[in-house]
């Protein structure tokens, strides 16, 4: 897919694939030209000069452009996804004569995985934001979408709505065979559901590939320092049910976390915040860290204006860690690229 | 019958006008309006300007204008006459022609209101369901378009109802084929048949309120657009 200048009024210039299954999701700050990416794949804007290929098939090209209602695509609207003169019955029931509304079986499925029983006879002024996010996303369910296109569907929503919201969207790539495009401004919202990252500034593309790549190496901007962190991808390796915790196995390691009541084998998501991993030269033996790990330092962001700094480790070959401490520890821990140290993990966070 | 039954003519007549002129008001205004308010043309402006003008003209110049075009050697005239159908000036069908210029602004601005006001929004919902663009325009624009639609018939209806000018110039004063409740008061003042005058007006005045009272009894406080005045 390849955007070129919009009518001059905005400039998009990306040449991406995207996965044809999982979530990639599509980072940025406002302004960075993220949504109009997603409206030009949905064909709701149209580019002076663009390529867009869905599989085998042109939606767009120097002589065609297939038109929005025959992409056959999902869309959910940060707000307002749903016709707001219609029931979300009538909503989920619309254009089921054409090819994309549900049957009476489809909607049942949709209105149990969401939850969604209860408001069936409301209509969207009638629902909370919340609520609404979760019919609009029963609606793309059944449409049965060859792409699936999310434009911060989480952005209107308070905190507690947004956590409310996210299990369901974890869910979608396992019951959505198609590639699913998720926009969002928030670290967090990536951390939980990418499977594939775009990074997004200004209309270019700075940086693609794994959540877990892209975290550690901050090619993900994050606003508050304090929020900096990594993603391992690991897998449940064993149980210890006397004390409710689960090791879990990443590429060059193991960790112990609270269970996550996953069976064994099951993968299971951990992000790991900068500052919830301190730094230390011996294996301290009396202390309350369960996780203490081998690692190397490979660099230290370092700016003499602020008491913090920023140091990426290695563990093994392939896993990177991120530790925020203060710049006096560094210097009295005498860290350097290449400095062995061990890495004190006080504390992860499961995803998914 | 306080009503004489010339009376009750004109009443039926102006009823008739009122109500085929609306009905063809609709069928023109809603996709002129839909227009209006979707392009991106040039002709956006003078269309727009060409619609408002009988805001502004005196009903004489219209209905001058009119005339001239009604008549044998007239653009129209050439037309109808061509058709076998003979001239429009002093006819029902005229005077349904002239309403309906007449009385375009305030149907077409109501509605034109009504579809900027949704916005882009949920045609690009109904888009991404799947909808083609008539599909669009008959489940989304259409429904979420009532009340200026609404508001539009109303104004319409009403405008024609009370249409003087344009009568006069291409209507004359045919008993049953253009001789309208205004033109009948206005006739019978002329002859001093003030009795008459005062049922027919008196009718008039009560038929009026009762309308606005049902229209703005059973929308309450939700706004229409162009019936904001005294509501």
């Amino acid at each position: 897919m390849m955007a070129q200048p919009d009518g001059g009024r905005f400039h998009l210039d990306l040449d991406a694939e995207i996965p044809a299954t999982g979530i990639s999701c599509v980072f940025g700050s406002s302004g960075s030209g993220k949504t109009t990416l997603l409206r030009c794949l949905a064909g709701l804007d149209r580019p002076q000069s663009a390529r867009i290929e869905l599989g085998d098939e042109i939606w767009q090209d120097d002589s065609r452009f297939v038109p929005t209602h025959l992409r056959r695509i999902g869309y959910v609207f940060q707000d307002s996804s749903l016709l707001p003169h219609l029931s979300a019955r009538r909503n989920l029931q619309y254009g089921r004569d054409s090819h994309t509304g549900g049957d009476d079986a489809d909607i049942a499925d949709a209105v149990a995985l969401l939850g969604i029983g209860q408001l069936l006879d409301k209509h969207p002024r009638q629902l909370s934001g919340g609520e609404r996010q979760r019919v609009a996303l029963a609606r793309a369910l059944l449409s049965k979408p060859r792409l699936l296109l999310l434009d911060e569907p989480l952005s209107a929503l308070d905190v507690a709505r947004k956590q409310e919201l996210l299990p369901y969207l974890q869910r979608l790539p396992e019951e959505l065979d198609c590639p699913i495009v998720y926009v969002t401004h928030s670290p967090d919202e990536v951390a939980r559901l990418a499977d594939h990252v775009l990074v997004l500034d200004e209309g270019e593309c700075v940086a693609r590939g794994s959540v877990t790549e892209l975290m550690a190496s901050r090619r993900i901007p994050v606003n508050a320092a304090g929020e900096s962190g990594v993603v391992l991808e690991t897998n449940i390796a064993g149980h210890d049910p006397e004390w409710n915790l689960a090791e879990a196995r990443f590429a060059d390691g193991v960790m112990l976390i609270p269970d996550p009541g996953v069976a064994t084998g099951g993968l299971v998501r951990l992000r790991i915040l900068a500052r919830d991993i301190s730094l230390s030269h011996a294996v301290e033996a009396h202390s309350s860290i369960l996780n203490r790990l081998p690692a190397t330092v490979e660099r230290i962001e370092d700016s003499p204006d602020t008491a913090m700094c920023m140091v990426h480790l290695r563990i093994g070959e392939n896993t990177r860690l991120l530790s925020r401490v203060s710049r006096k520890s560094a210097r009295r821990l005498e860290l350097a690229p290449g400095s062995p140290i061990y890495a004190e993990i006080k504390s992860v966070a499961i995803l998914q | 019958m306080m009503l004489s039954p010339e009376n009750l003519q004109a009443i039926w007549l102006t009823l008739r006008l009122a109500t085929t002129a609306t009905a063809l008001l609709l069928l023109i205004g809603t996709p002129l309006a839909w227009w209006l308010a979707r392009t991106h043309s040039w002709l956006r402006g003078p269309i727009a300007a060409i619609v408002a003008l009988p805001l502004v003209l005196p009903p004489t110049v219209l209905g001058f204008y009119l005339l001239l075009a009604f008549a044998p050697a007239g653009p129209i005239g050439q037309l109808t006459g061509a058709l076998g159908l003979g001239s429009l000036a002093f006819t029902f069908e005229g005077l349904v022609i002239g309403s309906i210029l007449f009385s375009l602004p305030f149907v077409v601005q109501p509605i034109q209101n009504s579809f900027h006001a949704m916005g882009d929004g949920p045609l690009e919902v109904a888009a991404t369901f799947g909808a083609g663009p008539w599909r669009r325009f008959f489940t989304v624009a259409i429904p979420l378009a009532r009340p200026g639609i609404i508001s539009g018939s109303i104004l319409g209806f009403a405008h024609t109802v009370g249409e003087f000018g344009v009568v006069l110039m291409i209507g004359g004063n045919i008993p049953g084929e253009t001789r309208v409740v205004s033109v009948q008061i206005y006739e019978q003042v002329e002859a001093l048949q003030f009795g008459q005058a005062h049922w027919l007006a008196g009718t008039m005045v009560v038929f009026s309120f009762l309308v606005l009272l049902v229209v703005y009894g059973s929308l309450g406080r939700r706004a229409i657009p162009g019936m904001r005045y005294g509501s």
